[in-house]
């Protein structure tokens, strides 16, 4: 009768025991190797700009980042935004420049992996982005004839030991954009056509530059992938790559039941894709369409990859040549967030629409009707303790 | 001994518990591969059986994430390659009611049957279907091909 009431007290105990312990079927294994920093690829060149690994120009690029004289009355640089203490974003539910946006600033870690930039993806390449900013009246709203002059008077030397011979700009107006005020629109196409091109020139060669920097702007090793290595290796984890029981709770939903990973996949948690998840506009704020209106603008930009601009063949703009154009799927779609680094960085979304992780997941556990096209996202079933445990999870991807 | 038949009950009732524990286990685990998992071959016949038609990557293997060139190649049943095929591509993933992320478009013809399909792209991992609409000479036929990343 002993034994009875022993094997049985054992039996329970090798039962509970086993809730306890990390233990991953084979195919979580697996995805969770493919989540860790160290499955990163390299960085592949850019042949559509053949200075993105020179040196110089990285750091010309760097010098312009942060120099508040790329703009129109000298208070903002891309750094205003980007700040390189946080992540490089402003935590601000939508940025501000010379005025107030309507998106959220997007940190840059590992940005230079994409295919599209913006939250639409409205640009092909990064340095056809970075020329955005310079001319949008709400962020630096500058011109392109008073960079290419200011470009002259601060750093012509620098910009003619990368880029070669800086074109003559003695005719060319102080003021003058095909984006700008009507006064810079006339100016602009008063211009002959020659020293128009060699403006765009110049201010292709700003962005390529300023592209050349940022791609040394990358993602950091987190708790997460020590936890993930040690798994891969078989080895024993310690230290703080221990995950406690409501971390692996939040990892294994977040790769199973929640089904974040089908979106927030690879080392960089990120399809690199455009999805419509349902989340709300924010009232006051112009109409938002997302990717549906972006194709339109990423095709009749001057500098994209069909443009003039770009260095090497024309087998590099392959993701324009045969992006999606019309799908219903493209309505209020946005490009899928990194989820490094997020913990530490609310808020969240393309125009800063929840303030905490807790809200974040409480959106997609409810999975509200997209307001205009339909949402990708099926509402789940998560108890209190689940919700938690994925907030919890998350937060290793800061640390 | 009345207590052993008292501790016999109670093993068998701890058992049973123990049963319906494991299967609620086993019964809500995710599953590893696919319910009976579609049908991933290469070469099929199309859906009016007018032509047989394989698809496989241009270079032998899937890379997800990455554009690649894969090639359609198209024979009749008795063999003869078909030429001159108008195709039109369409796909997405059934499971996440998405389409593809790229349109893949049939850009060269390389003879003996065989087209090159540029542009094609698999985000994710997961199940994902490829749709080809194709008209020839010998008539017009579908064919549907799922690729398992
Ligand atoms: C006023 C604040 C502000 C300034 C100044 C600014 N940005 Fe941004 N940046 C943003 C916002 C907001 C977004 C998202 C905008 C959108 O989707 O429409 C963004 C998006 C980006 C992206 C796209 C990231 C991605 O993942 O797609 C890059 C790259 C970037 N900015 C680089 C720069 C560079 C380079 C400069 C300077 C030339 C710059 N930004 C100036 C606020 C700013
Ligand atoms: C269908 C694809 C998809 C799925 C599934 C998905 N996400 Fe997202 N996620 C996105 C997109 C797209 C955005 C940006 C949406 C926007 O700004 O409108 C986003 C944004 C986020 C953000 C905000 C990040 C930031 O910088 O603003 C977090 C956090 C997040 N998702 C976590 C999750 C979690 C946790 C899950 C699983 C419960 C999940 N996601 C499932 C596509 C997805």
């Amino acid at each position: 009768m002993r034994w009875l009431s022993r094997f049985l007290a054992l039996m329970v105990a090798v039962v509970l025991a086993g809730c306890g312990k990390p233990d991953f079927s084979d195919a979580e294994k697996k995805t969770i190797a493919s989540l860790a920093l160290s499955a990163l690829p390299p960085l592949k060149p850019d042949t559509t700009n053949r200075f993105a690994d020179v040196p110089a120009a990285a750091a010309l690029g760097s010098t312009l980042f942060f120099d508040q004289g790329m703009s129109r009355d000298g208070t903002v640089s891309c750094s205003t935004c980007h700040k390189i203490d946080r992540q490089f974003q402003d935590d601000l539910p939508q940025a501000v420049g010379v005025g107030h946006t309507n998106r959220r600033t997007m940190p840059l870690a590992g940005v230079a992996r994409d295919p599209w930039f913006f939250w639409d993806g409205r640009r092909d390449s990064l340095w056809a982005q970075a020329l955005t900013p310079l001319e949008n009246p709400l962020e630096q709203a500058g011109n392109r004839t008073a960079y290419a002059h200011y470009i002259k008077a601060r750093f012509g030397e620098r910009y003619e030991r990368i880029f070669g011979p800086l074109p003559d700009l003695s005719t060319v107006p102080a003021n003058a954009s095909p984006l700008g005020t009507d006064a810079e629109k006339a100016a602009w196409n008063a211009m002959p056509d020659d020293e128009a091109e060699d403006v765009n020139r110049v201010f292709a060669n700003i962005g390529k530059a300023i592209a050349a920097f940022e791609r040394s702007i990358e993602p950091a090793q987190t708790r997460f992938d020590r936890f993930a290595l040690d798994l891969a290796t078989g080895a024993e984890t310690k230290g703080d790559a221990v995950f406690s029981r409501e971390e692996i709770l939040g990892l294994k939903l977040f790769i199973g039941k929640a089904n974040c990973v089908t979106c927030h996949e690879g080392p960089r948690f990120t399809d690199s894709g455009f999805h419509n998840t349902g989340v709300p506009p924010v009232a006051d704020l112009p109409p938002d369409r997302g990717r549906i209106d972006a194709v339109r603008q990423v095709d009749a930009d001057p500098f994209n990859c069909f443009g003039a601009f770009r260095d090497g063949a024309a087998a590099a703009c392959g993701e324009l040549r045969f992006m999606v154009r019309d799908a219903p799927e493209l309505v209020r779609a946005y490009k899928t967030p990194s989820l490094r680094g997020a913990a530490t960085r609310p808020p969240y979304m393309h125009a800063g629409q929840f303030s905490s992780l807790d809200e974040v997941v409480a959106h997609y556990a409810k999975a509200v009707p997209s307001v205009e096209g339909t949402s990708e996202v099926h509402p789940l079933e998560l108890s209190d303790r689940e919700r938690a445990a994925l907030v919890v999870f998350l937060k290793t991807l800061s640390e | 001994m009345a207590s052993i038949w008292r501790y016999l009950l109670a093993g068998l009732g701890l058992a049973a518990l123990l049963v319906g524990i494991l299967a609620v286990v086993f019964l809500t685990a995710p599953r590893s591969s696919l319910p009976a998992g579609p049908d991933v071959s290469r070469t099929k016949n199309t859906a009016n059986a007018l032509f047989v038609a394989s698809f496989a990557p241009e270079r032998g293997v899937v890379r997800q994430g990455e554009l690649q060139s894969w090639l359609l190649t198209l024979k009749t049943k008795a063999g003869v390659p078909v030429e001159g095929a108008a195709i039109a591509i369409s796909g997405g993933m059934p499971l996440h009611s998405h389409g593809l992320p790229t349109s893949p478009q049939a850009t060269d013809y390389l003879g003996d049957g065989r087209y090159r399909i540029e542009g094609v792209k698999f985000t994710m991992s997961g199940w994902w279907q490829v749709h080809f609409a194709i008209s020839a000479t010998a008539g017009s036929d579908t064919v549907l091909f799922n690729v398992v990343l």
